[in-house]
């Protein structure tokens, strides 16, 4: 670790706690989220985490906890907020709609415009074109900007609402289980942007199941468990072993990776 | 956002979408259909006068009034919501303007804004009430469809002790805002017209020697109006992406940051405005309003929209689709008239009509969105 430590946080998360009803999604966790590195989220099924990075992204309003954006406390009363902070996010569910185009989707929320006599109008050219570069970049040959995402693969779709994300995510980027439908190229694709992006002084969080992935490019690891956090770990601070087993919550995955011969 | 120019792009893939585009859109079932109905009835009543000048506006007129509440229900259904208590507004708003400029002697200009007012305000309670419970809005706006229709006759009945109230056109007399809703333009050019014999005049009584059709109504100016607002919305601005993306997934449209309650608010609003349009014109043309006025027109602004090649389910269709749906619709109904056919068969071939339409419209759809 270099000066980054020093850094100060673009985004802290103070203590956020989620209720829904009787169930408790969140218990009070806090991370600090630094520019120009990827923070990844580790964690079981049903540990928190869409539920914590959607606080983060103004979809869902925590009960209790505090959310500063450079230095100022933030309440996002919506996702437009959290993406006028410069936050945007690629959600578990991607967020797409099915009937539209390509590039209508890529820029849903962000439309570019011109001015015609007066009146603002959809900049159609400008969005299809900037659409098309944006996928070509992310190794995708999309037949055309006005093809309906409801005709792409499962793994297009992915990579479209990524190439969004990272297009207009200024200053945080949020990645849920971006790579879980792609394949080995588009994959290593994503991966590659992650770290090109934070080279760039974007700060990532990057939710994942595969603990090689999150070796690769994270830089801070936090493992969420049942809605509470044990803290953060940097890079070079938890050997792989530990973080997976940390992952799946400690001696189940030990035994069974006896029983697997070590595949996990 | 970068801000790149347009240059570079894929010609060959250009070239390939606007083929495509060109061909199948949206509207082509409208398209097919309008073209059926013309020829069908150039075929059954091509020399009944259907097609003489008087016959043409008297065709334009009807489709026109279908086309006004078609613009607000198509907007509102590609927002994913729908409103059934439109036939019940146009009722409600023609009685205010009764009311207010005849019983109370209001000036028409004031009656005529006041009712815009209540009848969007009442539009946005109708998708306040939508977006708060998460009821569909099949079910709040059928609330509305009953409780504006008792208004409708429990307020003449109260105040006048009747159901019908005359005397607007008298009231309207001279009034600036009732001769945008119930004037005409173009009458310099059909007398021209009448003079140079290229249209009939009448031979005898007191308009001797005038055009039989002495201008266009305001209402299919209001209608063609609406027409091309609702496309150039739709599909030209930021705010139609929006309207899209409300009805395709509201849910995913919020977190990609569209104010989704907005859009469908102010589309409840627009679809009431494009009822109290219809019920002023109405009002001005009959010069009275009755608490009947209005009645199923909800449902047939729906069908000429799900003609037009709308979803019923909300994030996809086309104003232009709808205007041909509800052009299909005045064509076939008076076309019907003109070619002698036992009016009780209207709605018959409006049955047909509906069935064909959506089929041909899923199989476009499919096409175009590779939907499964
Ligand atoms: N809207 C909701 N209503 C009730 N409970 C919810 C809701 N959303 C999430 N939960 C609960 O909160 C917990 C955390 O869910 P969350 O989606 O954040 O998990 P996750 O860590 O993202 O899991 P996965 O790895 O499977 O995506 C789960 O137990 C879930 O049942
Ligand atoms: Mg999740």
């Amino acid at each position: 670790m270099n000066a980054q430590t020093e850094k100060k946080p673009i985004i802290e998360m103070r203590n956020i706690r989620k209720t829904y009803g009787p169930v408790i999604a969140l218990a009070g966790v806090s991370i600090k989220i630094y520019p120009g590195e990827c923070h990844c989220l580790l964690g079981d099924n049903g540990a928190g985490k869409s539920t914590f990075i959607k606080t983060m992204s103004g979809v869902v309003k925590p009960t209790e906890g505090d959310i500063i954006v450079d230095g100022n406390v933030q309440n996002f009363e919506n996702p437009r907020d959290a993406m006028e902070a410069g936050i945007s996010t690629v959600h578990q569910h991607l967020a797409m709609i099915p009937l539209m185009s390509v590039s209508r989707n890529f820029f849903l929320g962000n439309e570019p415009t011109k001015k015609i006599a007066g009146i603002q109008f959809y900049d159609r050219e400008k969005a299809d074109h900037e659409t098309m570069e944006a996928m070509r970049k992310m190794g995708i040959n999309l037949r055309g900007p006005d093809q309906a995402v409801g005709t792409l693969s499962g793994g297009e779709r992915q990579t479209v609402a990524i190439s969004r994300a990272v297009h207009f995510g200024a200053k945080v980027l949020i990645l849920d289980e971006p790579t879980s439908a792609l394949g080995v190229r588009q994959t290593s694709n994503v991966l590659a942007t992650i770290d090109k992006v934070r080279k760039e002084g974007v700060a990532v969080v990057f939710i994942t199941h595969n603990v090689r992935h999150a070796l690769a490019v994270g830089d801070r690891f936090t493992v969420l468990n049942r809605g509470t956090t044990h803290g953060t770990a940097e890079r070079g601070g938890i050997t792989p072993e530990a973080l997976q087993d940390l992952m799946a919550g400690g001696q189940e995955l030990a035994s069974l990776e006896g029983s697997l011969g070590g595949t996990v | 956002m970068s801000n790149e120019t347009t240059t570079g792009i894929d010609e060959r893939v250009n070239e390939m979408s606007s083929f495509r585009n060109a061909l199948i859109r949206p509207e082509l079932g409208g398209i097919i259909g309008t073209i059926a109905v013309f020829a069908v009835f150039i075929f059954l009543a091509g020399d009944s006068g259907m097609f003489s000048v008087q016959g043409v506006m008297n065709w334009s007129v009807v489709s026109a009034q279908f086309m006004i509440i078609a613009v607000g229900a198509c907007l509102l259904m590609i927002a994913g919501e729908f409103d059934l208590s439109v036939g019940s507004m146009i009722g409600f708003a023609g009685m205010l303007i009764a009311i207010f400029g005849v019983t109370f002697g209001w000036p028409m200009w004031m009656a005529i804004i006041l009712t815009f007012v209540i009848c969007m305000t009442i539009g946005a309670l109708n998708g306040l009430i939508c977006i708060r419970t998460g009821l569909p809005s099949f079910i709040v706006t059928l609330a509305f469809l009953f409780i504006l229709r008792g208004f409708t006759i429990f307020l003449p009945q109260t105040i006048e002790r009747k159901t019908i109230i005359g005397g607007i056109r008298e009231a309207a007399e001279g009034d600036w805002l009732g001769i945008i809703f119930g004037g005409k333009i173009l009458q310099g050019l059909f007398i021209y017209l009448g003079d140079l014999g290229v249209i009939a005049v009448f031979s005898r009584g007191t308009r001797a020697g005038q055009p039989v059709v002495d201008g266009i109504p305001m209402l299919i100016v209001w209608a063609l109006g609406l027409v091309i607002f609702g496309h150039i919305l739709l599909t030209k601005t930021r705010f139609g992406n929006w309207v899209f993306a409300s009805g395709g997934d509201a849910e995913a449209a919020r977190n990609s940051g569209v104010p989704v309650s907005k859009v469908k608010i102010l589309m409840f609003m627009f679809t009431a405005f494009c009822a109290t349009v219809f019920a002023t014109c109405q009002v001005m043309e009959f010069g009275s309003a009755g608490a009947d006025r209005g009645l199923l027109k909800e449902f047939e602004a729906i069908i000429a929209v799900v003609i037009g090649g709308a979803l019923l389910t909300g994030g996809y269709g086309s104003v232009i689709g709808a205007a041909l749906g509800a052009l299909i619709f005045g064509v076939v109904q008076q076309g019907l008239f003109f070619a002698g056919v036992e009016s009780s068969l209207f709605r018959v071939f409006l049955g047909v009509i509906l069935l064909g339409a959506v089929i041909l419209n899923t199989y476009i759809r499919r096409l175009i969105t590779g939907e499964r």
